[in-house]
């Protein structure tokens, strides 16, 4: 395709479109964060000496080429940075279609699109209240009962405990609400970023709804192991 | 059959507009929605009151020009069928109908039932042709295109404007329409010399003319009358993916 000729600025960088790809690319750098999370989740099954020493392990990463700790705050900005971008995309795309639809429709069904697809902006301010507590709560150790840095599996383990049922209730409803905004997130991802195929289609949904589903299971397996007492 | 209509009725742009309920009888169930919106006017115009303003020009589904929201989905509930091949039938004796615009703040109501889409014109007019010299047609077999691309450009191509994606859409996105559009003439060999300065400019009178972004629901291609698949919009997504770098 021949390039297009820029009348002003850069032409098309702030189309819906640009934006929905900004979303797209973000959304899936934070997927491929919660998986490397996930799976550094389960390390907790192999027992207080294994999780802990991988948590320590992951304030070295990159030592001695960077110092102590710094690849886990690049990690954090580059991580915050696309928190920021996918929401503020969300916001300005969520602005502009209530304002494309200024009078509402007396009688309206319920839209068709699937539950995932229609609660896609609110489960993502739940997520987001979830990560806001998830930060103060097993990284700062502020809101947890334990809270002793470098106590992580004695950390998780106070905080899921069957007297805190609140707790692991909030979680796994937070989770939920993860694996519901992936489902439609992961196939909207695919589709913005040019899936066009009727077979694809199925098989970007059908990924999605895997990967959704895997990431839910694995995140609650650990909050239920504490209450179960597999973990303790 | 006797059913009620609640229609909106507005009297201009800047009427403030509501429902009224209206009672028509003695209807053929094979009447189509719009002959029964046709005894519905009669019977006003009969009693001096102002008949209801909708959009109609074939009625035989090809034309795009009529459509409204009935009970809620765009064209009514049946599938690929635009609002004058529906027919009362799919209505039950004694049912109440809400009937109501299409809802964009780019399609603004001028009166009742009848708004304004030139937001779909000025889409068009952004980007929707190709250059050609014109004159004689040429020979239709020198500009060979491969079947799979003259089908898909067809589908798309079977697209009328009527509006019913962007009446439908939870976010007032005209997407689905533009997607058709980009669709039918990219996939042509006479659409490719503004392949990429068409998508940005047909997208750009997209936003400027107010309409949301879309996000994938599918609402659109659901209440189609033309089935226009869902599909074509990761075609247009990629198709200005590559426009913007230049590819």
């Amino acid at each position: 395709m021949p390039k297009v000729q820029g009348k002003r600025r850069p032409r098309g960088v702030r189309s819906s479109i640009a934006l929905k790809i900004l979303m797209a690319v973000t959304g899936l750098l934070l997927v491929g964060f919660l998986y490397v999370h996930m799976i550094g989740n389960l390390k907790i099954f192999f027992g207080a000496e294994t999780f802990d020493h991988y948590a320590h392990w992951l304030r070295t990463i990159g030592t001695p080429l960077l110092p102590q700790d710094w690849y886990l705050w690049i990690q954090r900005a580059v991580l915050t940075f696309a928190v920021i971008g996918h929401i503020t995309a969300a916001v300005i795309l969520a602005r502009r279609a209530s304002k494309a639809r200024p009078v509402k429709y007396s009688h309206r069904p319920k839209v068709q699109g699937s539950y995932a697809a229609r609660t896609m902006r609110w489960g993502g301010v739940i997520v987001l209240l979830f990560i806001i507590y998830h930060i103060l709560d097993l990284t700062t150790g502020t809101l947890n009962p334990n809270g002793k840095p470098g106590e992580v599996y004695a950390n998780v383990a106070a905080d899921f405990a069957p007297s805190r049922w609140y707790v692991t209730l909030f979680y796994t409803l937070s989770i939920v609400a993860v694996g519901f905004h992936l489902r439609h997130g992961l196939w909207s991802a695919a589709r913005t970023l040019g899936q066009q195929r009727p077979h694809g289609e199925k098989i970007a949904r059908a990924v999605a709804l895997v990967l959704s589903v895997v990431l839910v299971v694995g995140y609650l397996s650990v909050p239920f192991a504490v209450l179960i007492g597999l973990v303790d | 059959m006797d059913i009620q209509v609640r229609v909106w009725r507005q009297a201009g742009p800047s009427d403030k507009g509501k429902m009224v309920t209206y009672d028509v009888k003695d209807i053929s169930p094979d009447a189509s929605f719009l002959e029964m919106l046709d005894v519905l006017n009669e019977n006003l115009i009969l009693s001096g009151d102002e008949p209801v303003a909708f959009d109609h020009d074939c009625r035989e589904g090809i034309c795009g020009a009529c459509g409204m929201m009935i009970n809620g989905v765009a064209h009514g509930p049946e599938k690929a069928t635009t609002t004058c091949q529906l027919h009362m039938r799919h209505f039950n004796d004694g049912d109440t109908i809400d009937v109501e615009p299409w809802r964009a703040a780019p399609f603004p109501v001028i009166k009742d039932l009848v708004v304004n889409r030139g937001a779909f014109d000025r889409i068009i007019q952004a980007g929707g042709y190709i250059t050609a010299p014109t004159g004689t047609a040429p020979e239709a077999h020198s500009t060979p295109v491969p079947k799979p691309d003259a089908d898909l450009a067809f589908e798309a191509a079977t697209c009328i404007g009527c509006g019913a994606c962007v009446a439908a859409c939870p976010n007032g996105s005209s997407m689905l329409f533009t997607a058709a559009k980009v669709a039918h003439l990219g996939l042509m060999p006479q659409g490719q010399p503004e392949r990429a300065t068409r998508v940005i400019d047909m997208l750009e009178a997209q936003d400027d003319a107010g309409f949301g972004g879309c996000t994938n629901m599918g609402e659109c291609t659901t209440v189609c009358p033309k089935g226009i698949p869902l599909t074509l919009i990761g075609r247009l997504n990629a198709d200005y993916r590559k426009s913007v770098r230049g590819n």
